[in-house]
């Protein structure tokens, strides 16, 4: 969870130049954000490859996620390996143990259960987001607006 | 759209490669029948990604998920080339709209299939229909896992 306010689970995909805009948008609001993972890899391949990054550098401190996202969001031309690992050695993480655990079984799974919660609800294009189980507008940044 | 219960016209479309496809082929399975705009444009561009994705858990349960638009054979094939995607896409090009229509899902007016779903049984019935309010309304892949557990 990022900031403080009223909450609002936000489903992203991290390859997703509509998702960065909003993010970017919405972090600027006084909102307590939830991110669940929505790497929707046929339409962006390189997205659950990201996720995982994500996930992979939040096991080594929360403050490392959320300093993952927003370089991947800030900067979604470069997100090759390389790239990722550039990111990593910045944000002075231990990279073997980033490379090991972003393919682990468990950083998957919190992956596909975010995506499979996000289906459920009815998610059907990023980014998505709900305010106490309602589905937010289309243009989230100035629906949240009023929220917050 | 036609109406819940009654039996499911039957059709035969080519597909992305054109090789003819019937409804007929699916009898004893669910097949849920995804009419859409257009090939490419933004909003099936998400819909059919979306569907993509959850396509292993609708086969898990014992269904088959086809795409019926009014492109060609051609852009069927260009269209799944460029998602990365491999739902069957059936061609209802000429003459144009004749299956859809026949579903009630054509949109005179634009000249395309308006963005609907139809759950046909295993005994080929109409068990379940839904029709997005606009074509740029995406219906949830929630939808079609509803229907199906309701249906099984």
């Amino acid at each position: 969870m990022l900031g403080e306010g009223s909450e609002v689970i936000v489903y992203v995909d991290l390859a997703c130049p509509r998702c960065s805009l909003a993010w970017t948008r919405m972090s600027a609001l006084p909102l307590r954000l939830v991110l669940r993972h929505f790497p929707i890899a046929s339409k962006h391949p390189r997205a659950p490859a990201l996720h995982a990054a994500a996930e992979a550098a939040g096991l080594q401190g929360e403050g490392a996620f959320w300093e993952m996202v927003d370089s991947i969001f800030s900067d979604q031309g470069r997100v090759d390996d390389p790239h990722l690992w550039e990111r990593v050695r910045r944000l002075g993480l231990d990279l073997e143990r980033f490379n090991r655990e972003r393919r682990s079984e468990p950083v998957a799974e919190r992956v596909r259960r975010d995506f499979e919660s996000g289906i459920r609800a009815g998610v059907a294009g990023t980014p998505a987001a709900f305010v106490a189980g309602q589905a937010v507008g289309e243009d989230i940044a100035e629906s949240l607006r009023t929220l917050s | 759209m036609i109406a819940l219960g009654s039996r499911a016209p039957d059709f035969s479309l080519p597909n992305h490669e054109g090789k003819q496809v019937s409804l007929a082929d699916y009898r004893g399975r669910n097949v849920v029948l995804v009419f859409y705009p257009l090939d490419f444009s933004p909003v099936c561009t998400d819909q059919l990604s979306i569907y993509q994705e959850v396509l292993p858990q609708i086969e898990e349960q014992g269904a088959t998920l086809v795409g019926i638009s009014v492109d060609s054979s051609w852009a069927h094939r260009a269209f799944r080339d460029k998602l990365g995607i491999t739902i069957t896409l059936l061609s209802d090009f000429e003459p144009k709209g004749a299956v859809i229509r026949s579903y009630g899902a054509y949109l005179d007016e634009v000249g395309h299939g308006n963005r609907s779903l139809v759950l046909v049984g295993p005994d080929g019935v109409v068990s379940w229909v839904h029709e997005s309010p606009t074509p740029l309304e995406i219906p949830g892949a929630n939808l079609i896992f509803d229907a199906l557990e309701q249906d099984g």
